[in-house]
């Protein structure tokens, strides 16, 4: 980290990240690692297809990073931006102080864990992970490649070939051959995809434990929402090339900021409502005849009498009486009066179907503790909630403006 | 009944034989007169056991000598149309060019063409540039027919390879040189080992080709055309025999040693 490398960087950054980057510097110079992922106005074009619109994105050092999207949705395209596997149509790859952006791949302090795996058929176990260090021109490479093979549990299978193995122990080479290199960053592009579910989520735990084991910044691409949430510490939500959203799980499920990130993070009920009027902290809405009320903090969208929102609420978070019973739910939730139109059984929770006049097809998931024999497709029942897990979002379907705005939370 | 059943059962391993030995049959018929002792120039009924002609595999005058020449020409041939050959897959299965399309079909051409249409037109071509006809007219012919066989054997190998083992490579520090001869090579070594042999095999063996270049060099199956005109020696089953007794030793070998190794990797 030279002086000259700091000037550099300065000149490339507004007034505000200066700051930022100076103090940070400080903090990566003592801790003497590779820094933060820095891209800057990164896209990519094919032709006269997008990829990836430009982004700004800044995945901290030492986290969890996961890009969450759909097939083709740019998420891949940006982790091989960051391996150099493809070179940005404009836009920086910085790591830590360091412009990447022309370096090829294999000048990169970066790995990759592929989507298929990639290991090389013709090389045994032992040599696929002792790759990256022979290249490195490291002699003595054996204790090392031992004890990465310990920590993926395949030192039995040292000498076998790759194909001999199961797609779970393949993975784990895979991890191995990668993470022996101790790169500043780990991408991994899709790596338990090609997993059966219940392998899947052991491989999970591992990976999350791999990374809180060796410290490294970890970029995981996938398109498993529920992959996305257990595992990373902060999730961007990639849709047609721009991130939609970006922050914690948590934070990205209970406050979603569209209604691409709403129904993409699990399921939401969205309904349309109309801007009735304001009460203290709350904006109440009417849909289908009924008033419901949402946080005016939890409301993205903008709030003008009159005006139209969308109405969000997670089916867990929804309860469901009979009818005959609506006398006794407290005042101050928010109630949808309804008719049962399906349900189904899973074990832990009965998923319920409920149409009403301000949303058609409400879905309603209810934990088997008390089960009520009358809730049965028919049934008049009401829907109620605590009116502060509602969240409100901007009718507008694709909602660009937060996509910008995800761009600059990134940033900071 | 009983008898059929029993044919039904081994029917898979009887069409087997049955086909084995209809391969097998006439290298048999050369290995057992390999060992004939003809009364006459011709060596086409069974007179007697003699070991002679193996004793001294080099008696006929000529027959050596014609052998050396093929193996080198074979040799060589292998060599030149395997890297060029080798090349031309990679260009064809890696990258975009212009008239990509039109290479991909010229290269069937020589597979496509009838072999003494193409040994008139390469004698004429020859002559018309006033090249003496003799080992480098022959080389050169055979490098042309076999480079096709090489270049589908190690086209069909690039294209099945996942590009993401080179990407790999990259990102595992190898450099373009490092990535090509640790991976790329030793993945495309089956389909380009396949070509070579195949080129060998094709060299070696061809007559009409060879006799429209050759001028007055004497290849060992031009050797064998010219003595059946005159009567066959014994030496020529000898020869026969020795080449497919070495063949059929490399192939056990290849197999016994994939299996050693994969006994070895459990």
């Amino acid at each position: 980290m030279t002086t000259s490398s700091t000037a550099r960087n300065t000149t490339k950054n507004t007034a505000k990240s200066t700051t930022e980057s100076t103090t940070e510097s400080t903090t990566r110079t003592m801790t003497n690692r590779g820094g933060d992922v820095r891209l800057t106005g990164i896209s990519k074009t094919y032709g006269s297809l997008t990829a990836v619109h430009p982004l700004d994105l800044t995945v901290p050092q030492g986290s969890f990073f996961a890009l969450l999207g759909a097939s083709g949705c740019g998420k891949t395209t940006t982790l091989r931006m960051i391996a150099g596997l493809e070179e940005p149509t404009a836009g920086t790859v910085c790591l830590g102080d360091r412009d990447v952006t022309r370096l090829p791949p294999h000048k990169r302090p970066v790995n990759t864990v592929f989507q298929s795996y990639a290991l090389f058929p013709h090389l045994d176990v032992f040599e696929n992970v002792a790759f990256g260090l022979r290249r490195r021109g490291i002699r003595s490479v054996k204790k090392q490649v031992e004890e990465m093979l310990e920590l993926v549990q395949l030192g039995e299978q040292a000498r076998r070939r790759p194909h001999l193995l199961s797609g779970g122990q393949q993975q784990r080479v895979a991890v191995a051959r990668a993470l022996i290199n101790h790169p500043e960053v780990l991408l991994l592009d899709e790596p338990l995809g090609a997993l059966d579910l219940r392998l899947r989520r052991r491989m999970q735990q591992e990976l999350k434990r791999i990374q809180t084991e060796v410290g490294i910044t970890f970029v995981h691409v996938t398109h498993d929402q529920e992959e996305a949430m257990s595992m990373a510490d902060t999730v961007a939500v990639m849709n047609a090339g721009r991130i939609e959203q970006l922050g914690a799980p948590a934070d990205l499920y209970e406050r979603p900021g569209t209604a691409f990130v709403a129904n993409f993070l699990g399921t939401s009920n969205l309904i349309e409502a109309e801007v009735h009027s304001t009460n203290g902290d709350d904006v109440v809405l009417t849909a289908g005849g009924g008033r419901l009320a949402v946080p005016r903090a939890r409301c993205a969208a903008p709030v003008r009498t009159g005006g139209r929102v969308l109405l969000g609420i997670r089916p867990e978070k929804t309860s469901l009486t009979h009818a005959d019973d609506s006398a006794g739910i407290p005042a101050g939730r928010n109630r949808v009066a309804g008719r049962i139109t399906a349900t189904s059984f899973s074990g832990v929770a009965t998923s319920y179907v409920v149409d009403s006049a301000a949303c058609p097809g409400f879905e309603a998931y209810v934990q088997n503790i008390d089960r009520d024999p009358r809730l049965v497709p028919g049934a008049e029942v009401v829907l109620h909630w605590n009116p502060a897990h509602t969240f409100g979002l901007d009718t507008a379907p694709a909602a660009r403006a937060g996509a910008a705005e995800a761009g600059e939370e990134a940033r900071t | 009944m009983a008898l059929l059943h029993r044919l039904r059962r081994h029917l898979v391993v009887l069409a087997g034989l049955l086909t084995l030995g209809f391969l097998l049959l006439p290298n048999l018929v050369v290995t057992v007169f390999s060992f004939n002792d003809p009364k006459g120039r011709f060596n086409y009924t069974w007179q007697g056991f003699s070991a002679d002609a193996w004793r001294d595999p080099c008696g006929v005058s000529g027959l050596c000598g014609s052998l050396a020449v093929s193996l080198q020409i074979a040799l060589w041939a292998t060599l030149g149309a395997t890297v060029l050959g080798t090349m031309t897959a990679f260009a064809l299965a890696r990258y975009r060019f212009r008239a990509r399309g039109a290479v991909n079909s010229l290269v069937f051409l020589p597979m496509a063409m009838p072999e003494a249409v193409m040994a008139a037109s390469l004698l004429t071509l020859f002559l018309n540039l006033g090249a003496e006809l003799g080992f480098w007219t022959i080389l050169i012919a055979h490098v042309m027919f076999c480079l096709s066989f090489v270049v589908v054997a190690v086209k069909a190998r690039v294209m099945s390879m996942d590009p993401r083992l080179e990407e790999a490579a990259r990102d595992l520090y190898a450099g373009p040189a490092q990535t090509f001869l640790r991976v790329t090579l030793p993945i495309a070594a089956p389909g380009i080992g396949a070509g070579a042999l195949l080129a060998f095999a094709l060299s070696f063996d061809d007559f009409v080709i060879t006799n429209f270049t050759a001028g007055s060099t004497v290849t060992f199956p031009m050797f064998v055309w010219g003595s059946a005109q005159r009567g066959t020696p014994v030496q020529i089953n000898v020869v026969g025999t020795a080449m497919f007794a070495l063949a059929v030793l490399v192939v056990l070998a290849g197999t016994a040693g994939a299996n050693r190794r994969r006994k070895l990797r459990g």
